[in-house]
C-alpha cells in the first residue's frame, strides 16, 4: 500500500515537472517569436533611414530579462519594442509627404 | 472609326505613362528645386520673425535672440573658451605630415580664408564635400590615419579654418547639375522631416521655436547656425564639430544618429550653410 502511494507521489511530481518545464519551454519560445518580430520591425526602420534610441535600448531591456530566465518581462519588452519599430516605420513612411507642411515657402 | 479608336487608345496610353511616371518620381520631385527662392524665403522669414535682431547677428545663435545672453556673451568672448582649441589648430595645421607635406597643400588657397566655400559639391564626385571630410582626405591621402569626426582634432582644425574666414560672408555655390540640386533638395528635407521617438525635426527647434527656452537652453535660429562651427559648448565641457552637432541633436529627440558625413548629414549642411549665404563666418563659436 505505501509502495502504491509513494509511485503515485513520484508520478505526480514527475508530471507538475514537466508541466513546469514545458510552460517554461512554452514562454521561452513566446520571447523568441516576439524578439524576432521586433528585430525584424527595427531593421525595416533601419532600412527607412530612421530607427529610434528607445526601441534598441528595449530590445537590450528584453534581451537581459531572458538572459535572467524572466521571460514574461522579456516578452513584454520585445512586444513593446516591436510596437516603438512600427512607430518609426510609420513616422518615416509618412514624413515622406509631411515634411513639406512645416517648409518655409 | 478606326482612327477615333486608334486615338483614344493613343490617348489613353500617353495618360497611363504620365501617371505611371508621375508614380515613380520621388515625393516633390515634380515641385521645381529653386535654392534662390528658398535662400530669399528663409532668410525673410527670419528677419519677419525677429525684426530687431541686426542681419549679421544672426550667426550669434541663442545671443541674438536674449538682451541678457547677449551681455553675458560679449563678456565671455575677451577670454574666449575655444581659445585653445584655435591654438591647437593653428599648430595642427602648420606641422607636416610624415611625408612632409601638409594641410596648406590640399587646399586652395592654403587653406587660409577658406571656410565660406564649405561645403561645396563636386562634380566629379557627384556629391558634397564638407570641410571636415576635405580635411581628412588630405589626411588620408597623405599616408595619415583619418580623425574622428566629433573629436577635439577636428573642431581644432576646422577652429583655426574658420578663425581664419571670420567676417566673410557664407559663399557655398549650387552648380548647375541636377545632382547638385537633388543634394540641396535632399538636404531640405532632412531639415524638415520629422524623427525620433519625440518626433521633431531640426525645424522644429530651429525655425518654429528659435528664442524659446528648451529646458534651460534657449534655442538658436536655423538662419546663420552653420556659420559659427566649430563651437565650445559649456553644456559639452569642450569643443563639437558639425558632425557631433548633428548626431547629438538625432539622440536628443532620440532617433539613432546616422554615421558622420553620411550623405544626409552632408546635404543638410550643404542647405543649411546655402540658405545662409551671405551672413559672416563668426566661428569658433560659444554657446551655453
Amino acid at each position: 500500500m505505501r509502495n502504491k502511494m509513494f509511485k503515485s507521489a513520484l508520478a505526480l511530481a514527475l508530471l507538475a515537472a514537466g508541466a513546469t518545464s514545458a510552460l517554461a519551454a512554452g514562454a521561452e519560445e513566446d520571447f523568441k517569436t516576439a524578439y524576432a518580430a521586433a528585430e525584424s520591425a527595427n531593421k525595416e526602420a533601419g532600412k527607412l533611414r530612421n530607427q529610434w534610441t528607445t526601441t534598441a535600448s528595449t530590445l537590450a531591456a528584453a534581451k537581459k530579462a531572458a538572459d535572467a530566465g524572466d521571460f514574461d518581462k522579456a516578452t513584454a519588452s520585445a512586444k513593446e519594442a516591436e510596437a516603438l519599430a512600427k512607430a518609426s516605420i510609420f513616422q518615416a513612411t509618412s514624413e515622406r509627404t509631411r515634411w513639406k507642411e512645416m517648409e518655409i515657402r | 472609326m478606326k482612327l477615333r479608336s486608334a486615338i483614344c487608345l493613343t490617348s489613353a496610353a500617353l495618360a497611363l505613362a504620365v501617371l505611371t511616371l508621375a508614380g515613380t518620381l520621388p515625393a516633390g520631385a515634380t515641385d521645381k528645386i529653386d535654392p534662390v527662392a528658398d535662400a530669399k524665403a528663409f532668410q525673410k522669414f527670419f528677419t519677419d520673425k525677429f525684426p530687431k535682431v541686426k542681419f549679421e547677428d544672426f550667426v550669434n545663435g541663442p545671443y541674438s535672440m536674449n538682451e541678457d545672453l547677449h551681455r553675458q556673451w560679449q563678456e565671455k568672448e575677451q577670454f574666449p573658451p575655444y581659445e585653445f582649441s584655435l591654438e591647437m589648430g593653428k599648430e595642427m595645421f602648420s606641422k607636416p605630415f610624415k611625408n612632409g607635406t601638409s594641410y596648406e597643400d590640399c587646399f586652395p588657397n592654403k587653406g587660409i580664408g577658406i571656410r565660406q566655400n564649405y561645403p561645396y559639391f563636386d562634380e566629379k564626385e557627384g556629391k558634397v564635400i564638407t570641410l571636415e571630410l576635405a580635411l581628412n582626405r588630405c589626411r588620408e591621402a597623405n599616408g595619415e590615419p583619418p580623425f574622428s569626426y566629433v573629436k577635439d582634432e577636428m573642431a581644432a582644425l576646422t577652429a583655426y579654418m574658420a578663425f581664419t574666414s571670420r567676417g566673410k560672408p557664407m559663399d557655398i555655390k549650387i552648380p548647375n547639375d541636377p545632382r547638385a540640386l537633388e543634394a540641396f533638395q535632399n538636404g531640405k528635407e532632412y531639415f524638415y522631416t520629422r524623427r525620433g521617438q519625440l518626433n521633431f525635426s531640426c525645424a522644429t527647434c530651429h525655425v518654429q521655436s528659435p528664442g524659446e527656452r528648451i529646458r534651460a537652453e534657449i534655442l538658436a535660429p536655423a538662419l546663420g547656425i552653420m556659420n559659427a562651427m566649430p563651437i565650445y559648448r559649456s553644456e559639452w565641457s569642450g569643443m563639437g564639430t558639425t558632425s557631433r552637432r548633428f548626431t547629438t541633436c538625432n539622440s536628443q529627440i532620440r532617433a539613432v544618429p546616422l554615421n558622420p558625413q553620411d550623405d544626409e548629414y552632408r546635404n543638410v549642411e550643404y542647405y543649411l550653410s546655402y540658405v545662409s549665404n551671405g551672413l559672416p563666418i563668426s566661428g569658433p563659436g560659444a554657446r551655453p
